[in-house]
């Protein structure tokens, strides 16, 4: 095995991942370090102008509230995040990032987005809280701008980061790799943000060939916020709030331009629609069921039963919408050049965030305007950004938290030091790109603060623990050294396991037991049970991975940080007995909603020592 | 689909440091191959197809062919990136072609401003953050009342 050569560098607030959210935490951070004489530190394990969720382009901004034209109100926005996730969503947290998400929209148009705008100088609106882009270079504009603020001197890309260095209960900084050369790091700080992103390949893709990186969430978030908050002892929350996206099928392109701009309907392959049809199936779902939009895991659920019936494929009736849009158009050669836009539109929204849908299609010959596409409910992802809430449990902000929410700094978790953001944080779904923006802003400014304002002199770093990380962080190079003579074949051998399988096994467990695609979505206290007794084994022989090189010592990681989530996971959907979100999973043994057992947060912690997660119900508190 | 580089066209980014498709590929999959000095895709089972190597290639070298497991053959969608616009030819199985020019930002590379012109700077305490509150285009911060 190569030398690694142990590289420390100190900082005062380090900022893990360079997606959204880190960007917004680093121009925000920027500002404030420099009154302040702070040091901000960024570390991305790709290249931040093409990193995270946005790496392709989007062709929407999620999350606009309009403040400034009167359009909506916060208090419209909490509404409606707490009726998509059926009641439980911190309100503090929600509308604190709605307060502020307009002005990161304003900040991105002035740094080079296009954003539509209308005759009047208006922008050209989705939905109700959705912005029409294009969209391509939303990644690359974003970055820029953090870059600029920061000083590429102090950023560290492909620079893979594994655990938090904890001084006892605080997090004193992260340690991690470089995925280019032999370097092992060791970032010492006084806070530390966790923006790295949320999971995927947790549970089994439905394509496991060639597509099964053709997730709907980039393969490339492998769940790096979870491992590192978890194992830093924060308090989690809403872990059993995965998101299962409906997209069409295979590709999993965007169906929000389609519902939203285009008010196409989906049907099943007798034609109905299951929207009206299974409406009387709302009724139990009270009082979510009842509110519009109708919740997207109600939509999933009514579109699921369909499917269990025997009743797909399901279809977007594209053409439908389109002749629709062009016919009341009465000029004819009026009709034809809408026509024409519409069908632009369409592919637009595809080449700028799925491209691969653009090729199936393609592949498929499929011209929207003349034929339907098929549509299915995705695997499970964590996500707490979109329309899922998994994440860290952290402080709102003082003048809109409860008291119960609140603990000094905005965004930070239950552990001393460690901040969260976007898909990090949990219980604040629906900020999307812009609100997590917004929300890394927020963590930015509250980051620096604890850094002025706290005593840091008594931080203590253990050589002992640095130097166990180092080895527990090589070791699967090690292994893969000293036994691959063991095998005439490098991917079987009795004495490691290489991060491929590793993951496999894992997704087929998850898929299995804890209600992927194969199990329908379905799981149960017996299932989450055998579940937790494979994966006990599978977190046993995690100390067996084996990797060739860099890229597979990264792979191994991500696979164990992986899960971690996984775990989390099942332990939440185990604790909460009832069924809350049914198009997301179901719980055959408690297949009702309790609202007055269960209207609550389910919260868990995982303590490093003793090996051991503790869970427990919190309050919901309402702010309006 | 899976990227895939085209061996008579790559020259390995003229044996620079750094390959252009290796520096941007967010999952460290595209490798240069030392020996014939051309890039490949080392994992194509992890590959999101989000084209990022595709567009990046100073020599267009990258295409993408759909996943084998659910796209049928024939097909592609190749990207044309320039400064401040990109333009797409979809190729469809039957040989039709369909070609989309769209904007993709509207200043210049590299000159984003952090602050957006609004360089405000209220007080470290409380829940204003930098350029705010012009940058929402408003007098001041939302407050709950
Ligand atoms: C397919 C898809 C479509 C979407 N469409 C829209 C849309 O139309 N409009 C909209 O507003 N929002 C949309 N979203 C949501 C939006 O992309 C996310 O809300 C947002 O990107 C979340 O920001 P984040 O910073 O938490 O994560 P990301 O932006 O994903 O950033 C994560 C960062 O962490 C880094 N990282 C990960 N692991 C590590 C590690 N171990 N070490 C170091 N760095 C690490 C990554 O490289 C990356 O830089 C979409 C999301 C997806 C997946
Ligand atoms: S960017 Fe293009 S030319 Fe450069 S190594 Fe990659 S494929 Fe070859
Ligand atoms: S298409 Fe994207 S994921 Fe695939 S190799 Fe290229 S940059 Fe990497």
């Amino acid at each position: 095995m190569k030398e690694f050569e142990t590289i420390v560098v100190e900082t005062d607030l380090l900022i893990l991942g360079g997606g959204m959210a880190a960007c917004g935490a680093a121009v925000e951070a920027a500002h404030w370090a420099k009154k302040n004489n702070v040091k901000v530190t960024l570390i991305d394990k790709a290249a931040m102008d093409r990193s995270g969720a946005v790496a392709m382009g989007l062709s929407a901004i999620n999350q606009y509230v309009g403040l400034k034209d009167g359009e909506n109100t916060i208090e419209d926005y909490v509404g409606y995040v707490r009726n998509d996730l059926m009641g439980v969503t911190r309100e503090d947290l929600v509308a604190n990032i709605a307060r502020h998400v307009d002005s990161s929209v304003h900040l991105f148009e002035k740094w080079g987005l296009p954003i539509w705008l209308d005759d009047k100088g208006g922008y050209v609106h989705e939905g109700r809280w959705q912005l029409m882009i294009n969209g391509e270079s939303y990644k690359i504009i974003v970055a820029e701008a953090a870059k600029n603020a920061l000083g590429t001197e102090n950023i560290y890309e492909r620079v893979f980061i594994t655990h938090p260095l904890m001084d006892g209960d605080r997090c004193v900084g992260a340690v991690g790799f470089s995925v280019r050369e032999e370097k092992f790091y060791v970032f010492k700080a006084k806070a530390v943000l966790a923006s790295m992103g949320g999971a995927v390949g947790v549970f089994k893709p439905r394509s496991s060939g060639e597509g099964a990186g053709r997730a709907w969430y980039p393969p490339f978030n492998s769940g790096a916020s979870a491992f590192f908050t978890i194992q830093a002892g924060a308090e989690m929350t809403c872990q059993e709030v995965r998101f299962i996206p409906v997209r069409f099928k295979d590709a999993y392109g965007p169906v929000g331009a389609w519902f939203l701009l285009f008010k196409a309907t989906a049907t099943n392959a007798l034609g109905g629609n299951y929207m009206v049809e299974r409406r009387p199936e709302l009724e139990n779902w009270q009082p979510y069921g009842a509110v519009k939009p109708v919740p997207a895991n109600l939509r999933n659920y009514l579109m699921m039963l369909d499917v269990m019936e025997g009743k797909g494929p399901i279809y977007m009736q594209t053409a439908e919408a389109i002749q629709k849009i062009a016919k009341a158009e009465t000029d004819p050669k009026l009709a034809k050049k809408k026509l024409k836009e519409l069908e632009a539109e369409a592919w637009e929204d595809f080449l700028d965030m799925t491209i691969s849908q653009a090729i199936l299609w393609a592949a498929t010959n499929i011209q929207p305007e003349e034929s339907p596409s098929e549509i299915a409910a995705a695997e499970p992802y964590f996500i707490g950004s979109h329309s899922g809430a998994s994440g860290a449990w952290v402080s709102g902000p003082e003048d809109l938290a409860p008291a119960e929410y609140f603990w000094g700094y905005e965004q930070m978790t239950t552990t001393k030091g460690l901040f969260a953001a976007g898909d990090a944080s949990g219980a604040s779904s629906h900020k999307f790109s812009s609100g997590s923006h917004a929300e890394g802003r927020i963590a930015g400014k509250a980051a620096v603060r604890f850094c002025v304002k706290e005593d840091h002199g008594g931080i203590k770093y253990d050589q002992g623990d640095i130097a166990a990380l180092r080895e527990l962080i090589l070791k699967p190079l090690k292994i893969y050294e000293e036994n691959q003579d063991k095998s005439t074949q490098a991917d079987v051998n009795p004495a490691y396991i290489l991060p491929k399988m590793f993951m496999l096994r894992m997704q087929k467990l998850m898929d299995e037991y804890a209600g992927g695609v194969t199990a329908q979505f379905t799981t149960s206290k017996p299932n989450l049970e055998r579940a937790l007794e494979l994966l006990a084994l599978l977190h046993e022989d995690s100390a067996n991975l084996g990797a060739k090189d860099l890229h597979d010592l990264m792979r191994c990681w991500e696979n164990v940080h992986r899960s971690y989530q996984a775990e989390a996971h099942v332990r939440a959907m185990l604790f909460r007995e009832e069924t809350r979100w049914p198009g997301y999973y179901f719980r055959t043994d408690t297949p009702k909603m309790d609202n007055e057992n269960w209207h609550v947060f389910v919260n868990g912690s995982f303590d490093r020592k003793s090996n051991e997660w503790t869970f427990k119900k919190v309050d919901i508190k309402h702010i309006f | 689909m899976p990227s895939f580089v085209m061996p008579d066209k790559c020259d390995g980014c003229k044996a620079l440091d750094k390959t252009a498709c290796q520096y941007i590929c967010p999952n460290d999959l595209m490798v240069l191959d030392k020996d014939s000095m051309k890039a490949f895709n080392q994992d194509p089972s992890q590959c999101w197809e989000c084209m990022c190597c595709v567009k990046i290639c100073p020599v267009s070298a990258i295409d993408v062919r759909g996943y084998a497991d659910f796209v049928p053959m024939g097909a592609s969608v190749v990207p044309m990136r320039s400064t401040d616009s990109i333009m797409w030819t979809v190729k469809f199985r039957n040989g039709n072609i369909k070609r989309f020019k769209f904007p993709i930002r509207t200043t210049p590379e590299g000159e984003a401003v952090p602050s957006g012109g609004w360089d405000n700077d209220p007080d470290l305490e409380g829940p204003v953050l930098y350029t705010e509150p012009e940058s929402n285009g408003l007098p001041e911060l939302w407050m709950k009342g």
